[in-house]
């Protein structure tokens, strides 16, 4: 029913969805792994969630768009409940993962942040050495027994977020020394240490150069054999080649969520179309 | 104008810093000249005595470390477990309100007043009698609003992105505090302590209060050993009549010093390692 007013997408643009997807057909019809239904999330009184309903599909790479301020993070955040640390929030609605509640009282918050990773918009690796940043989620959680099963799941961890060969020399240096874009692999690393089953990664990208860049979007693409990953970005191209589906944010509401080739080269909203082709956020 | 202004503010702080710092030059200047020429091994090993030459520090120097080392051993974990409490699981109920508002207020208590309250609690009460115990537990609670507010400043320093990456890798609250915020605000704790400790170990008052002795035959050789400490010792020689005595007096204010500037070293070099091991 829009079709009259819809503009006709750059090519440009449409070109670069269909790249990789190719390799490997996107299973749509994949298990519900994550299920939000009428999600409202406050800060004091102020309503930054409204009425949000989506399913996350296992196996599939989500990508999160919309402008700046627009609660991408905030809805990133309700998934692990990391917003119950933030005084004076709050939640309203569903979130079932795996068909179970997240915010009833009886669900262990840590046992679920176990299985829901994070990698956040800004890095914050500790203060501490390389190693023991990747170490950390491992020991807490008592995931290895001895020190090489521990040696062994660091170095897979920081192969597996491409940055293994730039500090396999200087475990024991502070990962302070790294730079931006290092620190923010290291997180991702820690992050796969402990092998959720989802993860959301916060524009992990946003502070990498082109080629670190690219090794972040073909680890996306390896992972998502094992995990299912959300990820929220501001660059379309990004969210075109990595993610099998879309979900545009607007005001906190959630105005659109498809395939991602629907979503960039017919979207069913005016808004999400001038979003996408960049007229307007 | 604006430039003017800068400049003779910058003046005048840099004034008042001059003067601070000259004032308390002449001062060391002052007791180095009287008591520096007394200072030898023999006053440090020799017990006070009624032979002003003969008279050392060893009892009093010994009774300050003991008491010193067991107020930081009380102040410490109570200090800092409080601040915990207050700072990362209380802040919302109204008994850590309460709490908050007091601790403030004991900070500016004069400790006379934790002597008697030592006297009453500690010496009485407890039956600790004049013991180091007791002496270091009036001190350690005349050290612990220091402590506890310079801890919760500390805690507060350390950034939530820190906590949040924490929580995010499935870490309980308190695996949280111990792993990640206490090591980062290890060094304000430590700075605060050494404030706290600081004081304490200069403190006549309170320890004359419980009753501490101003001549004692032994060292502690425990803490349930009554004691003597240097600012007593000090207070006991100033106060005679005998110009000998004063020069000692002097003297034992320069071991004083030294002792304090000693603790600081330690908490320096104790800081710089916990530093460098995020760093390093
Ligand atoms: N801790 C907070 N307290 C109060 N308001 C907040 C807080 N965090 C976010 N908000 C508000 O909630 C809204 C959504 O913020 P959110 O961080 O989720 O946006 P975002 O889509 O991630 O933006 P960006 O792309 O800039 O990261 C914004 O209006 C923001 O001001
Ligand atoms: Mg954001």
């Amino acid at each position: 029913m829009n079709v009259e007013r819809r503009r006709p997408v750059p090519a440009s643009l449409a070109g670069v969805t269909t790249s990789r997807r190719g390799q490997s057909p996107a299973a749509f019809d994949a298990p519900v792994k994550v299920a939000v239904d009428g999600l409202n999330f406050y800060y004091g009184t102020k309503r930054a969630l409204d009425g949000i309903s989506i399913q996350i599909r296992s196996n599939l790479v989500t990508a999160l768009i919309g402008p700046s301020g627009c609660g991408k993070s905030t809805f990133l955040r309700t998934l692990n409940r990391m917003n119950d640390i933030i005084p004076d929030t709050r939640v309203e609605g569903t979130v079932l993962i795996d068909d179970q509640s997240i915010y009833e009282s009886r669900v262990d918050v840590v046992q679920l942040r176990r299985r829901v990773g994070m990698v956040f918009q800004k890095s914050n690796p500790f203060p501490k050495s390389i190693f023991e940043n990747v170490a950390y989620g491992l020991r807490i959680n008592g995931l290895v027994k001895t020190r090489a099963e521990l040696e062994g799941r660091v170095e897979e961890s920081l192969q597996q977020a491409a940055i293994w060969e730039e500090v396999k020399d200087r475990l024991q240096e502070s990962a302070l020394a790294l730079s931006g874009g290092q620190q923010q692999r290291l997180c991702i690393a820690r992050a796969l240490a402990i092998r959720p089953e989802i993860l959301l990664m916060d524009e992990p990208a946003s502070a990498l150069d082109p080629i670190a860049t690219q090794r972040i979007e073909e680890l996306i693409y390896e992972l998502k054999k094992k995990y299912t990953i959300v990820i929220v970005t501001h660059n379309m191209q990004q969210a075109a080649r990595v993610s099998d589906q879309t979900a545009f944010f607007w005001l906190g509401r959630l105005v659109e969520f498809d395939r991602t080739d629907k979503i960039f080269t017919a979207p069913a909203e005016k808004l999400t179309e001038d979003y996408v082709t960049g007229r307007c956020g | 104008m604006r430039k003017h202004a800068d400049r003779l503010f910058q003046a005048l702080s840099m004034a008042t810093l001059i003067i601070a710092l000259a004032a308390l030059g002449v001062l060391i200047f002052d007791i180095v000249k009287d008591g520096g020429s007394r200072l030898s091994w023999q006053f440090l090993t020799n017990i006070a005595s009624r032979n002003a030459d003969e008279a050392g520090v060893y009892h009093a120097l010994m009774g300050s470390i003991w008491v010193i080392l067991i107020t930081a051993a009380l102040s410490l974990p109570i200090g800092v477990a409080a601040a915990i409490y207050l700072e990362e699981y209380g802040t919302r109920s109204r008994v850590a309100r309460f709490i908050e508002l007091n601790i403030a207020n004991l900070a500016a208590v004069p400790s006379i007043i934790y002597g008697l309250l030592g006297l009453g609690l500690f010496v009485r009460i407890m039956a600790m009698g004049q013991s180091v115990m007791a002496g270091a537990s009036t001190l350690a609670l005349l050290a612990l609003p220091v402590v506890i507010l310079s801890t919760r400043e500390a805690l507060r320093t350390v950034p939530s992105t820190i906590r949040e990456g924490s929580y995010a890798l499935g870490a309980t609250k308190w695996q949280t505090i111990w792993n990640q915020v206490l090591p980062m605000a290890l060094p304000g704790i430590l700075t605060g302590l050494i404030l706290a400790l600081s004081r304490a170990i200069g403190e006549t008052a309170p320890l004359i209060a419980i009753g501490a002795l101003t001549y004692i035959p032994f060292a502690p050789d425990g803490i349930w050993s009554k004691f003597t400490v240097l600012p007593i010792q000090i207070f006991n020689w100033v106060s005679r009549p005998q110009p000998e005595f004063k020069v000692n007096a002097a003297a034992a204010i320069l071991v004083l010093l030294v002792l304090l500037l000693t603790m600081n070293a330690v908490a320096v070099v104790v800081r710089d390692r916990f530093q460098s091991r995020g760093r390093g």
